[in-house]
């Protein structure tokens, strides 16, 4: 609920700027421009999961109506245009570089996944390229493919790539090996645990959409695409795909309805989209329907791994022991294979001082749909493992959950932290936090809930799950020593109007974030203007300076520390013109509130009339200063961010149907400081129902024999809806970042972070009284009535 | 085959040449330019495309542009007057419910037809009533405090549009 206090004062809810646009239908997504003359492409896409692709007989197809080109892989590849780039190397355990096959634009000879891209069909109408696309025929060789990672690296499992041995990417490691060996060989109990992190289809709301323009005038390319970092898109598309310089190719990413990472990845569609209008001097767009979202957007998740804890005999962690197999599909997406390591394994320390770990990680390519960062990205994959495993240690030991991660959070006085894989952790405190979702769950409480639920013949069951997070990767040189190849800083610009009011260009990106508003307030209360009279602009390359994007929880914590530092330097000029008119030292003027006043007097200029100045310089420092109010700062954070918090989910099982229902949910988490607590609420929610719908409903399905994706439209894969999530009791213990200016931590997904496990350990404890073991993500009502069923008959026989 | 078709939208005549397997949703966004109606699946599950045909919400997905000859239309377009936000619009501002914006034209279509028929509906009914519209950005918890909202609002405005 907004703040009755709508000054935008940081701390205060403010009602969103971009809401007023979204509400009346004047949001103005991709899909919704169309520029002058404009075609429409259809992609046809492999409805093999493997096959070699022969002739591509497009004569038919091009005598239908309305259509205007067809191109196919043959044709970029004379065209010169390469494939589509990774962003992250990873050198693999034995000093190696991952393998990294090339990822064509439209396949080479050979599709490996269904939805692989084939040929594009560019026609009047979008009707009509799909029409046409019916007529082209293909000659595929069908071929054996593999679905599942596990059975990917078995001899004999037919090979994604010839270039990669058993279907492997990389195998990397992390960790001492030696020192986790030794405490495993004290230690007085030993957990063990295989669990499955299921994939998921992030699922925008608005499917992907992209728009070529050339201008034959200038020679300039422009692209409107649904992006959540078109800097990003215009580096990776023009300097390896399409060959372009970077001033001839501006990138627009408007409004965007949503991403949850599935649009930071330079996609095919783009680049072609982008080619073809130069080819056909026409604009050219591209909208996915759902269906094609499902087997084209990058898919998240998709884990296996065995962990195995070690305990002393006061129940203190000794050692962590990992073994994961990533699935990352059937191409390299373009940070994919940071996720299974340097954001996954890297976290494994989770909130405790468990003194060794390690991870042995195995990434490897199935013919599926490629899997990169959603939301979360590594850390809901370590957090699970963790949690999971801390659960069934409490549950062996006989020690209540909440009581066993006490006993081994990382002691309040211990920051900076440095666990053994690598993080230091600047600041937390588990403790507090923990404490408040205890209380607003009224944990001490719940055996009464418990037993007055077994009066009505449901099991409920409570679960606990602490997380730790990093969010704004960085720095840009520690993320270059592992494997990134792009800066991680991010860019602003305080452009001062000559009336005072104040436009924000910033390298973020917003597609439900509430940018426009935050970074509003942000700038309202540090340069002393009305928030209406800050701006936001961002997604265009043509506007912004060169920025990074959003993704990782990284816009405040970077983007926010970089307005920022642009409005320190805006400060400082004003400061100086201050001084000027004012006839004072420049040591003298202090800034405060909107005005720059000499110390200990009441002489004062306001922020506006020396925004005037500084573009009417009349009587102006002109030797000493240039004028005009309008600076530009690049931030690179010190270190990442360590936001974490304990949520706890309550639930109901029916034992007749198998139904899980969430009947409370508590989410405590530390966000450092927090500019509108309305917003942090509203991404706790959203992050919340996406890690709810992995732990109850979401499952992405490929048939093992051909390869076909089962779960490809929302009446196969289970989105949650209202009927299916509780409200949420959201809190916030604040422990501020030591080392960036607003000691920020970001928030956008740790609502998606903590509450898998915390479910799953729920629906455990649920299960506990009937004798069931740790169950898989999903638990559908289906597994559970089974588990149920099968639980009641052996109980009748014995 | 090209048709033609005349239907009212928000308060105005207007009429289309289209393909007969047009659907409404495209008509509304491609011929008429009225782009807050969002496509978001092919399957007739997200919501994203609800409108009012003669008063009662509608997935303009479901419906051939020609099915909808002479029908009184509403979009999220026309449900703002000129001098104020519809109370639907105004409490989904207050509450936060909404995120990246691209459910919520259908989202609010929806709730001030659930309102229409039950001015005062519990969390329950506005949950199950919500189950035709998907969002994956609040979660729903903002969004059914909107409705809740958006009601109370809409009862002491006379319960109209």
């Amino acid at each position: 609920m907004t703040d009755a206090d709508q000054s935008g004062a940081v701390g205060t809810s403010l009602r969103r700027k971009e809401d007023l646009r979204f509400l009346t239908g004047q949001g103005r997504y991709t899909d919704d421009f169309n520029r002058p003359g404009q075609l429409y492409a259809y992609i046809l896409r492999s409805p093999h999961a493997h096959a070699t692709v022969g002739a591509i007989e497009t004569e038919g197809a091009l005598a239908a109506p309305g259509i205007v080109a067809i191109y196919t892989g043959a044709d970029l590849a004379a065209a010169g245009i390469g494939g589509l780039p990774c962003g992250w190397g990873i050198t693999d355990k034995f000093g190696k570089p991952m393998a990294e096959p090339v990822h064509p634009v439209l396949a080479q000879g050979k599709v490996r996944h269904v939805g692989d891209p084939v040929a594009v069909v560019i026609a009047e109408t979008r009707e009509a390229a799909k029409d046409a696309a019916e007529l082209i025929e293909i000659e595929y060789g069908a071929l054996p493919a593999v679905i599942d990672a596990v059975e990917a690296v078995q001899p004999g499992a037919p090979l994604v790539f010839a270039e990669a041995a058993q279907n492997t990417c990389y195998e990397w490691e992390i960790g001492d090996q030696g020192a986790v060996d030794a405490a495993f060989a004290r230690a007085e109990h030993v957990a063990r645990l295989d669990l499955v992190n299921n994939r998921l289809v992030p699922n925008a709301m608005e499917p992907r959409s992209a728009i070529g323009e050339y201008d034959a005038g200038t020679g300039d390319y422009t692209l409107y695409t649904t992006s959540q970092n078109p800097h990003v898109i215009r580096l990776l598309m023009g300097a390896y795909v399409l060959h372009l310089p970077e001033h001839k190719l501006r990138v627009v990413a408007p409004d965007v309805g949503g991403g949850f990472g599935s649009k930071i990845y330079h996609y095919a569609e783009e680049a072609i989209v982008t080619w073809a209008s130069g080819q056909l001097r026409r604009p050219v767009k591209w909208t996915a329907d759902r269906s094609e979202s499902f087997l084209s957007d990058a898919q998240g998740r998709d884990h296996v791994t065995h962990v195995e804890l070690a305990l002393d005999g006061d129940a203190k962690f000794l050692a962590l022991r990992v073994s994961t197999v990533a699935n990352l599909g059937a191409y390299l997406s373009t940070f994919a294979p940071a996720i299974p390591t340097i954001l996954y394994a890297t976290l494994l320390a989770g909130t405790y001082a468990t003194p060794a770990i390690h991870c042995a990680v195995r990434a490897v390519f199935t013919n599926t749909v490629p899997v990169d960062a959603y939301r979360g990205a590594g850390r809901p994959e370590a957090t699970y493992v963790v949690e999971r495993i801390v659960d069934v240690a409490a549950r062996q030991l006989g020690i209540d959950p909440a009581e066993l991660r006490r006993r081994n959070f990382i002691a309040k006085d211990a920051y900076p932290y440095q666990t053994p894989v690598a993080l230091q952790y600047d600041s937390g405190d588990y403790f507090t936090t923990l404490d408040m979702a205890l209380d607003a769950a009224d944990y001490a409480g719940f055996e009464a809930r418990r037993r007055e639920a077994a009066s009505r013949g449901k099991l409920r069951g409570i679960g606990i799950a602490t997380y730790i997070e990093a969010c704004g990767i960085a720095p840009s040189k520690v993320a270059g020593a592992l494997g990134a190849r792009a800066g991680l800083y991010e860019a602003a610009e305080i452009r001062v109007h000559p009336t005072g009011s104040v436009t924000v260009f910033t390298g973020a990106h917003s597609h439900g974030q509430g940018h426009e508003t935050t970074f509003a307030q942000l700038v309202a209360s540090g340069l002393g203007v009305p928030v209406e009279n800050v701006d936001v602009v961002h997604g265009d390359t043509a506007k912004i300076p060169f920025g990074m994007g959003t993704y990782g929880s990284r816009s405040l914590a970077v983007g926010g520390s970089a307005i920022v530092k642009a409005m320190d330097k805006v400060i400082a000029k004003g400061r100086k013109i201050a001084a000027h008119l004012l006839e004072a030292a420049e040591a003298d003027i202090e800034f405060k509130d909107g005005q720059f006043t000499v110390a200990g007097t009441d002489r004062a200029k306001s922020f506006g009339e020396i925004a005037l100045t500084a573009y009417v310089p009349h009587n102006y420092p002109i030797e000493e200063l240039e004028p005009g109010l309008d600076e530009t700062a690049f931030y690179d954070p010190k270190n990442f961010t360590y936001p974490a918090g304990a949520h706890i989910a309550e639930v109901e099982i029916d034992r007749d149907t198998g139904v899980t229902r969430v009947v409370r949910f508590t989410a405590s988490d530390d966000f450092g400081r927090i500019i509108n607590p309305m917003i942090v609420e509203g991404q706790v929610h959203g992050g919340l129902a996406q890690g709810i719908g992995q732990a109850l409903f979401e499952s992405t399905v490929y048939d093992k024999a051909s390869g076909q994706l089962l779960t490809g439209s929302f009446m196969d894969y289970c989105m949650p809806r209202a009927g299916d999530l509780p409200n949420f009791a959201v809190s916030h213990n604040v422990t501020l970042c030591t080392h960036n200016p607003l000691g920020v931590k970001g928030c956008g997904e740790a609502g998606a972070i903590g509450s898998p496990a915390a479910i799953m350990n729920a629906v455990s404890d649920a299960l506990a009284p009937l004798g069931i073991g740790p169950v898989d993500m999903p638990a559908t009502p289906e597994k559970l009535w089974r588990l149920i069923q099968s639980s009641m008959t052996a109980q009748a026989a014995e | 085959m090209t048709l033609s078709v005349t239907m009212t939208v928000n308060g105005k005549t207007r009429t289309g040449t289209i393909e007969a397997r047009t659907l409404l949703v495209q008509f509304l966004r491609d011929t008429l330019g009225l782009t807050g109606t969002h496509v978001g699946c092919d399957t007739s599950q997200c919501g994203a495309c609800v409108i009012h045909v003669d008063g009662r919400s509608v997935k303009s997905c479901t419906m051939l542009a020609i099915q909808a000859e002479g029908a009184d239309i509403l979009t999220i377009e026309g449900l703002a007057t000129a001098a104020a936000l519809h109370p639907m619009q105004e409490a989904f501002r207050d509450n936060h419910g909404l995120q990246c914006g691209f459910c919520t034209p259908g989202m609010v279509m929806s709730a001030v037809d659930l309102v229409r028929h039950n001015p005062t509906p519990s969390e329950h009914e506005i949950r199950e009533w919500l189950e035709g519209n998907i969002c994956r950005c609040t979660g729903y918890h903002n969004i059914v405090k909107s409705v809740q909202a958006g009601a109370a609002a809409m009862a002491g405005a006379g319960g109209d549009d």
